[in-house]
């Protein structure tokens, strides 16, 4: 017990990140839309978080600010993408090109400053109950949000109007704007969602996670976020699954260490690297589940001509 | 008197060769505000970065090095991005080459003969095209993505050359640095001129340039290459197979990045470090769309963005500027390019009345 508690709430740690990140992507490729600059988001959205708390010392406005600043980055994908009819692949590669420079130039003066973490928030009484209280109640608010926010999204998804509206508009572009939807509004709002929750993912890192500024610090999180996408085939539940599952590869290097395993830290640093391709090529080799599942128009163009 | 957007015809010719001039004005432009914001003189910023590093002849051979990378990676990747293969883990195949060739360079320490030099130079080659077959295998047999592929195999390259330099590779008299030893002369690519570090590597570049372009405008395979690309009902329809223009293009790219690797390190480098490439595989993807994914076109772009980098350095020194200034001038470069090349389909009207059918409010 001793080692398994801190080894699964480590596992939650590493869990919640790629849980945002991931499901705000899912919701932008349910729209239609393949957002390829994550890592450029939530890496901006982890040095503005960190920027804020170490200016307004408030934890709350440095991941408001993170949002917004993920946000801000989505729109400008979005206007490339939906206004100027810019291919989806090269856009989302800029995104993260550039987020990963202008990060590290506004981190310049950050490094080497240390931060206490965000706050933990214990639910009264339930957090007292041996063990389960430790591991499920007792954790800072972005824990408690990334699980709150797979339903909203599933809810948002598969229960409100809205959500239908959205599938369908992912699905087919087309008849979606012969209904009369605007496709372009839609898949903005998308877009943009995707970038907040990509910019708490990455302030995720720098405020709770390892709570200081590292240049690139979300070391590829955003590009597993992406696999995690297909490996959950569009469906926020197994999102859920699949961020914890890779949070427990990503733990597993730190935990093989401190047990004195002998394996270079190399090699267990390729792990989640690895295992995303090992799970990427298992879901894949299933064109059919695929098929059935993700958004027909995804990555497609839209040019309303009538 | 709003501007709209109204569909060409036909694509303009024209500005598929201005939008990247469009692009750099408009990134000079964001360059300066950005400096501003920083509080920098921007003559001065401007100056550091784009006049210093070429002011001298050496300053010019530099940008001979740091161009070479991009040059080989762009005209490669070019291919694939033309036939819509998506190789983003070039820098890992760099990697991984330059790790394979710097083995044979030590492998050959204190020997001397000719052969020495080809034989690395393979080996890089070797390495970076096994490295995009892993890709190919996965993308053809699979269906695994290969932009995530490939770039989940450039994090495991990093680490796997990391570890090679801390262990099998490492300098045995070194003091335990995660170095391997410095390569012997004979294991050294020929400078191209006394005092620089302009090496063959360059000229080896401008073949590639000369056989890229030659591969993509006159013979089959880039033709089916481009069909792929635009249309890829066409082309099966056509009896092109998909698979084979995804490993044709995956490994040759792969090959040649790995060229690029064996290059640097056998050139400007000289050993093996934890780190041997400063993103130029990422790089070489906007010089690949701001030459216009073509040959002749990349070998420009590179060189502009070489420029950047070289750029970036003298910055820091000068004016004390972050090096990463220059991933956001990339970055803001390939925006634009981007935003601009919305003018090859459409072109911008100022009209009051807006009735016609094919009219994008903008």
């Amino acid at each position: 017990m001793e080692i398994l508690i801190p080894a699964l709430l480590t596992i939650i740690t590493a869990a919640t990140p790629l849980l945002f990140a991931a499901l705000g992507e899912l919701v932008t490729e349910k729209s239609g839309v393949l957002n390829l600059g994550i890592e450029g988001m939530m890496v901006m959205g982890a040095i503005i978080g960190f920027v804020t708390v170490h200016v307004t010392g408030s934890a709350t406005l440095a991941i408001l600010a993170s949002l917004v600043a993920g946000a801000l980055m989505a729109s400008i994908f979005a206007v490339l993408v939906l206004k100027f009819h810019a291919s989806q692949v090269p856009t989302g590669l800029a995104l993260t090109i550039f987020g990963i420079g202008l990060s590290a130039l506004i981190g310049q003066s950050m490094i080497g400053i240390a931060y206490d973490g965000l706050p933990v928030i214990s639910i009264p009484l339930l957090s007292s109950i041996p063990v389960l209280g430790e591991l499920l109640f007792k954790h800072d608010i972005l824990v408690f949000l990334s699980i709150v926010m797979v339903f909203v999204v599933t809810w948002f998804l598969y229960r409100s109007r809205a959500g239908l509206i959205l599938r369908a508009v992912g699905d087919s572009h087309d008849a979606a704007h012969a209904m009369g939807y605007s496709v372009i509004k839609i898949r903005f709002l998308a877009i943009l969602f995707g970038g907040a929750m990509a910019g708490v993912g990455g302030a995720y890192l720098s405020l709770a996670y390892s709570p200081l500024w590292v240049e690139q610090m979300t070391a590829g999180r955003g590009w597993i976020a992406l696999a995690l996408v297909v490996f959950a085939t569009w469906r926020p539940g197994r999102v859920l699954l699949g961020a914890y599952l890779f949070g427990g590869i990503t733990i597993l290097q730190l935990h093989a260490q401190a047990l004195g395993i002998g394996i270079p830290s190399q090699v267990m640093s390729m792990l989640p690297y690895l295992a995303t391709i090992v799970v990427l090529v298992i879901i894949s080799s299933d064109q059919s589940k695929i098929k059935l599942n993700s958004p027909a128009s995804l990555g497609k163009a839209f040019h309303p001509s009538r | 008197m709003l501007p709209s957007m109204i569909k060409r015809q036909t694509p303009s010719k024209v500005m598929v060769y201005l939008s990247p001039v469009l692009a750099l004005v408009l990134t000079l432009i964001a360059g300066i505000l950005l400096f501003l914001i920083m509080g920098v003189s921007p003559t001065a910023a401007l100056h550091a970065f784009f006049i210093e590093p070429v002011s001298s002849f050496y300053g010019v051979t530099e940008l001979g090095v740091k161009a070479t990378p991009l040059i080989l990676i762009g005209v490669a990747l070019s291919l694939g991005f033309k036939a819509g293969v998506w190789n983003i883990g070039a820098e890992g195949q760099l990697i991984i080459g330059g790790m394979c060739g710097g083995a044979v360079a030590l492998f050959f320490y204190e020997k001397t003969g000719f052969y020495i030099i080809p034989l690395i130079l393979a080996a890089g080659i070797l390495g970076g095209m096994l490295w995009a077959t892993i890709v190919a295998f996965l993308r053809t047999q699979f269906n695994a993505n290969e932009i995530l592929t490939s770039l989940m195999l450039s994090y495991v390259a990093g680490l796997f050359l990391n570890l090679m330099v801390h262990g099998p590779l490492k300098d045995p008299e070194g003091y335990n640095f995660p170095e391997s030893r410095l390569f012997s002369e004979s294991a050294l690519l020929p400078t191209l001129f006394e005092g620089t570090r302009l090496h063959i590597g360059f000229l080896i570049a401008l073949v590639v340039v000369a056989v890229g372009w030659v591969l993509i405008s006159k013979t089959l395979l880039g033709y089916q290459i481009k069909v792929m690309g635009d249309a890829p009902a066409a082309g099966e329809h056509a009896g092109f197979s998909r698979s084979k223009i995804i490993w044709i293009t995956l490994v040759l790219s792969g090959g040649v990045a790995g060229l690029a690797g064996v290059i640097e390190v056998s050139g400007p480098i000289g050993q093996l470090l934890p780190t041997i490439s400063p993103g130029y595989g990422f790089t070489a993807i906007i010089v690949a769309y701001v030459g216009r994914l073509h040959p002749i076109g990349v070998l420009f772009a590179a060189i502009l963005l070489a420029l950047t980098y070289l750029g970036g350095e003298e910055a820091q020194i000068s004016l004390n500027l972050p090096v990463a200034v220059t991933g956001v001038f990339q970055g803001l470069l390939l925006f634009f390019l981007l935003a601009s090349d919305v003018l090859i389909h459409y072109r911008i009207e100022f009209k009051k009345s807006l009735n016609n059918q094919q009219v994008v409010k903008s």
